[in-house]
C-alpha cells in the first residue's frame, strides 16, 4: 500500500489504496467526496463516470488509478453555482436535464469537445455524444445546450 | 476535501416541530421518528405547514422521478397561496411525514397529486384570509394576497407567517374551497425554471447513490446463475485475500458481500466462488409467442363490449386480421438501483429512489416480520426509473445486508444486476380482427389481448424471494388493459384480454404499460383497414371520432405536420420516407395525444430512421410548459429506441441482455427533430404528461414504413431483420 499523489480539480491530493487497479471512479466518489463522476456501468459503456484528463474526457469506471498521471478535473471543478463553465451555464439556460444521472457525462464530455474545436457543427456534438447514452431522451436540448455554449 | 457534512434541520413548521432531511448534503445520520405530524390525505396539515417566517413546506407524497414535477407542485402552491416560489420546499415521499398518494406513477402526480395540493392550498388560503379578516377588522372579500403577505387596505400588511399557528391548518381539505381564476395565474402555465438543474450541473445535487451514512458500509448481491437457480454452497475463502471484507451473507438463496470498501465490495462479489443449481426453466426464446400462447390462462376480461361483435364479424364481406407482438423490455435505468439501510434498536430507516416510499414500507416490514410503524422509508431521487425498476429490490438487499451485519448498508446493484434482474415489460400478444361492410363502413372491431394476470400491485422483491421471505408480492405487470377499447364509433365491438397465469421473467410497468401495446396494435390495425379501404389514415380517423376535442387536436395536427401536403414517396427508391399518424386518448378519460412520425427506410438494410416527429398534445391545463415539453421529447425518443432497437434476451437459464452492447439504445446520431404544438386549456382540468405521448410512437413509425413501402409492420422491435423479411415477403 503506498499513497498515490493526484491533481484534482487544481489541487494536488493523496490518497492510499490497497489495490492500484483501483478505478479512478471510486477513487474521486469515496476518497474525496466528488460525486460528479456517477457510477453507470463500470464498464466504459454509458459515459455517465466521465473526467478530464489533461483535458481529455476519461471513463473513469475503467480507468485504474495506477494509470493516472495527469490533471484530472470533474464536474466540481468545471465551474461553480457561482462560477459556472459556459457549457453548465448553456446546460440550465436549455433546461437540458430530465433525471440528469447521465449529466455529468454529457457536460464533461461536451466540455472537453469544444475545448479542441470550439465551433463544432451539430453533427460534430452528436458524432462526440454517440457513446454518452441518455434514457430520459434529453438529447434534442443536449444538442442545442452545447451549440449555445459554443455561441452558435 | 472529503467533507463530512452532517446537518440535521429542525424546522419550527405550522406550530409543529417536524424534523426533515436538507438533502443537498450527501451525508445525513438515521433520525428518530417524528411522529407529531399528521399525514393524513384528507388534512391540509398533511400536506402543508407554514413556519413564522412564512415559509412553506409541502409534504408530497408524490415524488420527483427526474421528470420536473418538484417545480411544477411548487408551482401549483405558491400560486394558490400567493407567495413566491423561493419560499416553498418540497418534502418528498417519508413515510414519517408525507401522505400516502399511491405510487408516482401513471402520469398521475399532477393530475391527482398536484390537484390535492391545490386544493389543501386553496383551503389554507381560504383559513388565512379568515384570519386576516378578523385581526384587521375588514371584511374578507377586501383582502387580497400578495408575494406571502395580506393586504388589508389602507397600508396594512399581515405577513401570512404571522396568521398561523399550530393549530391554523388542522383542517379538513375542502375540495370547493375557492381556487385562483387562471387569469390571474402568474406562476401555473408559466415555464418556470426547474429547481433541481443547476445543482444537477454543477454536482451539488444527492442523488440516491451519492447519499452516505456514517460508519456505513458497502454491499453488492450475489444473483443466481439462472432465475430459479438455488444455492448450493460457496467458498468464503476465495475472497479471504480481498481487505475490507466484512461479511459474506447468506440467507436460502440470497447471497451478498459487505466491505467497508466499495472497490473490495465488487471485487468480493465478482470473485466469490459460488455453485449454484443447473436451472433450464425459461422457455426458449425462439418460441416466445409460442410459450405465451400455451401459457395457462387465468381469467378473461371484458375491456369493451358495443353491439354484437360476432355476428357482426361473420356477417361481414370483408373480413381483416392480423396479429400484434411486442417484445420484453427492461427500463435500463442510467443508474443501477440503489439503497442505503440503517436499523435502530430493531427499526429500520431505509433511504430509497422507490416511486412508492408507502408501498414498499409495507412490503419491507412483511419481510423482515416487523411492525409497519417500525419501517421509515424515506425518498432520495435516484436516476430515472420509467415505472417500478430495481430500486425497491435494492432496499429489500440493503435492509437483509444491514440486518446481517448490525450496521447501516449501502446496496448498489451493479449493471448486469439492473439488467438482469429488474422487474420487464411482460411480452404482449395481440390478435386483431375486423368485419367490413363492401362499399367499406367498419362493422366489427374485436381484439383478443393476452398477457400476465394482474395490475399494479406489490412485486415481490427479488431479495426476499430468494431469502424465502415474504414481501406481499404478486403478479403484477401495471394496468396493461388500458386503451384495449378503441376511442372510435363502431358500431360492434368485443376486446377481451386473456390474462395469463405466468410470464417468463417477472414483470412490472415500464411507461405506458399497455397503453403502449395496446395502442400499437390499435393504431396500426386502423391504418389497416383505411388501407384496405382506400382511406387517407387522417381522414378515416376524423370520421370515426365524436370527440370534438380529440378532432381539434388531430386537425391541429394536420396543419402542424402539413399531413394533407405530404410528399408522395418513391417506393422504388433504396432510401424512401414515409409519414404515419397515429392518434391515443389515454385511458378513453384524459389526455390525447396525435402524432406523426416521418421514417427513413433503407430498402438494402432493412434500417429505419426516425427523421422527424409532430406531436399535438392536450393534456387540459398546463402547470409548466418547458417542463411537458421536456416530457414529451423525452417519450418519443425514448419509444422510438423501444420500438427501433430493444428486446431483452435470455436464455434458458437467465437474461443475456446484461449490459448496454447486449441491450443497445438509441444514441445522439439517431435521435429524431420533434416539433410540438401543446394545446394549453386552462380552464380545464390538468392532466398527465409523464407517458401518454410513448403510446403513439410504435404505430406512427410503423404507419410511415407502410406509407414509404407497403409493408406493415406487427412485431417490436422493428429490426432490420423483421423489416427486410417483410420487404422480401412482398
Amino acid at each position: 500500500m503506498a499513497a498515490t499523489s493526484l491533481n484534482v480539480n487544481g489541487r494536488t491530493v493523496s490518497v492510499t489504496v490497497d489495490d492500484p487497479d483501483t478505478p479512478l471512479l471510486y477513487v474521486l466518489r469515496n476518497e474525496f467526496g466528488l460525486h460528479g463522476p456517477r457510477f453507470g456501468c463500470g464498464l466504459g459503456q454509458c459515459g455517465a463516470c466521465t473526467v478530464h484528463v489533461d483535458g481529455a474526457a476519461v471513463r473513469s469506471c475503467v480507468t485504474p488509478l495506477s494509470a493516472v498521471t495527469g490533471r484530472i478535473v470533474t464536474l466540481e471543478g468545471l465551474g461553480t453555482d457561482a462560477n459556472p463553465h459556459p457549457v453548465q451555464q448553456a446546460f440550465i439556460d436549455e433546461q437540458a436535464v430530465q433525471c440528469g444521472y447521465c449529466i455529468n457525462g454529457m457536460i464533461m464530455q461536451s466540455a472537453a469537445l469544444l475545448a479542441r474545436n470550439p465551433k463544432p457543427s451539430e453533427q460534430d456534438v452528436k458524432t462526440e455524444l454517440a457513446n454518452n447514452l441518455c434514457r430520459c431522451g434529453t438529447h434534442l436540448r443536449i444538442v442545442r445546450a452545447v451549440m449555445r455554449a459554443a455561441g452558435a | 476535501m472529503h467533507k463530512m457534512i452532517h446537518r440535521r434541520a429542525l424546522l419550527q413548521a405550522g406550530g409543529a416541530l417536524i424534523v426533515s432531511f436538507s438533502l443537498p448534503l450527501g451525508q445525513a445520520k438515521a433520525q428518530p421518528a417524528a411522529g407529531t405530524k399528521t399525514v393524513s390525505p384528507d388534512r391540509v396539515d398533511g400536506f402543508l405547514a407554514i413556519a413564522a417566517d412564512g415559509r412553506i413546506t409541502v409534504y408530497s407524497g408524490k415524488v420527483d422521478l427526474g421528470t420536473g414535477v418538484r417545480t411544477a407542485l411548487s408551482q401549483i402552491v405558491a400560486e394558490e397561496l400567493d407567495v413566491p416560489m423561493r419560499n416553498v420546499t418540497v418534502v418528498e415521499g417519508d413515510t414519517e411525514v408525507t401522505p400516502d398518494q399511491g405510487t408516482t406513477s401513471g402520469s398521475f402526480s399532477i393530475q391527482n397529486g398536484g390537484m390535492q395540493l391545490r386544493w389543501a392550498s386553496a383551503t389554507a388560503r381560504r383559513e388565512i384570509l379568515r384570519r386576516a379578516a378578523t385581526r384587521a377588522r375588514r371584511d374578507v372579500s377586501s383582502l387580497s394576497i400578495h408575494d406571502g403577505v395580506v393586504i388589508a387596505g389602507s397600508g396594512q400588511r399581515l405577513p401570512i407567517g404571522s396568521l398561523v399557528d399550530g393549530t391554523t391548518l388542522a383542517l379538513k381539505i375542502d375540495e370547493d374551497a375557492p381556487v385562483k381564476a387562471p387569469a390571474d395565474y402568474a406562476l401555473v402555465g408559466k415555464p418556470v425554471r426547474r429547481l433541481d438543474i443547476p445543482d444537477k450541473v454543477t454536482a451539488r445535487f444527492t442523488f440516491m447513490q451519492d447519499f452516505k451514512l456514517p460508519g456505513m458500509l458497502h454491499g453488492r448481491v450475489v444473483r443466481p446463475s439462472g432465475v430459479g437457480a438455488t444455492l448450493i454452497s460457496y467458498d468464503a475463502s476465495s475472497i479471504s485475500h480481498i481487505p475490507d471484507v466484512v461479511k459474506v451473507v447468506r440467507i436460502n438463496n440470497f447471497l451478498g458481500v459487505v466491505a467497508k470498501s466499495e472497490w473490495s465490495a465488487i471485487k468480493a462479489a465478482q470473485l466469490l466462488a459460488v455453485t449454484w443449481s443447473k436451472w433450464e426453466g425459461l422457455p426458449d426464446q425462439t418460441k416466445i409467442w409460442e410459450h405465451v400462447r400455451s401459457t395457462p390462462i387465468v381469467r378473461d376480461d371484458i375491456a369493451s363490449r358495443v353491439g354484437a361483435s360476432r355476428s357482426a364479424f361473420a356477417a361481414a364481406p370483408r373480413k381483416l386480421s392480423a396479429t400484434y407482438d411486442f417484445a420484453i423490455h427492461t427500463h435500463g435505468s442510467i443508474g443501477p438501483s440503489c439503497a442505503v439501510a440503517s436499523f435502530d434498536d430493531g427499526k429500520l430507516t431505509c433511504w430509497t429512489a422507490s416511486q412508492a416510499a408507502h408501498d414498499l414500507r409495507k412490503q419491507l416490514a412483511a419481510m423482515l416480520a416487523i411492525a409497519q410503524g417500525d419501517v421509515r422509508c424515506i425518498y432520495v431521487e435516484g436516476a430515472g426509473c420509467y415505472g417500478r425498476n430495481g430500486h425497491e429490490d435494492a432496499a429489500a438487499d440493503a435492509a437483509l445486508l444491514a440486518r446481517a451485519v448490525g450496521a447501516p448498508v449501502r446496496a448498489q446493484w451493479m449493471r448486469a444486476d439492473e439488467h438482469g434482474w429488474d422487474p420487464k415489460g411482460p411480452p404482449t400478444l395481440l390478435d386483431m380482427r375486423a368485419g367490413i361492410e363492401q362499399e367499406g363502413a367498419i362493422t366489427a372491431w374485436e381484439s383478443e389481448l393476452i398477457v400476465p394476470d394482474g395490475a399494479a400491485g406489490l412485486v415481490a422483491l427479488t431479495g426476499a424471494d430468494l431469502a424465502g421471505l415474504d414481501s406481499l408480492g404478486k403478479l403484477s405487470p401495471g394496468g396493461v388493459l388500458n386503451d384495449l377499447a378503441i376511442p372510435y364509433r363502431v358500431p360492434n365491438v368485443t376486446t377481451t384480454a386473456h390474462r395469463l397465469a405466468s410470464t417468463p421473467l417477472r414483470p412490472a410497468w415500464i411507461r405506458s404499460p399497455g397503453r403502449l401495446q395496446n395502442t400499437f396494435a390499435n393504431e396500426s390495425f386502423f391504418d389497416e383497414i383505411a388501407a384496405e379501404v382506400g382511406a387517407d389514415p387522417l381522414d378515416i380517423r376524423l370520421k370515426y371520432l365524436a370527440d370534438a376535442r380529440g378532432k381539434e387536436l388531430l386537425e391541429r395536427l394536420a396543419r402542424l405536420s402539413q399531413w394533407r401536403e405530404r410528399p408522395k414517396p418513391d417506393r422504388n427508391a433504396d432510401l424512401v420516407t414515409g409519414r404515419g399518424l397515429a392518434y391515443v386518448k389515454y385511458e378513453l378519460v384524459r389526455t390525447y395525444v396525435g402524432v406523426v412520425a416521418e421514417v427513413e427506410v433503407n430498402r438494402r438494410t432493412g434500417e429505419l430512421a426516425a427523421k422527424r416527429f409532430y406531436v399535438a398534445h392536450d393534456c387540459g391545463q398546463i402547470i409548466n410548459p418547458d417542463g411537458l415539453r421536456n416530457q414529451i421529447e423525452g417519450c418519443i425518443v425514448q419509444t422510438v429506441s423501444r420500438t427501433l432497437k430493444e428486446e431483452v434476451t435470455f436464455d434458458r437459464s437467465m437474461v443475456t441482455s446484461l449490459d448496454w452492447a447486449s441491450y443497445p439504445i438509441l444514441t445522439f446520431p439517431q435521435i429524431p427533430e420533434i416539433l410540438i404544438d401543446l394545446i394549453d386549456r386552462p380552464q380545464e382540468v390538468p392532466w398527465g404528461g409523464g407517458e401518454p405521448t410513448c403510446a403513439v410512437v410504435p404505430s406512427a413509425i410503423g404507419g410511415a414504413v407502410f406509407e414509404a413501402t407497403g409493408v406493415r409492420l406487427r412485431s417490436v422491435p422493428f429490426t432490420p431483420a423483421k423489416v427486410l423479411a417483410a420487404l422480401k415477403a412482398v
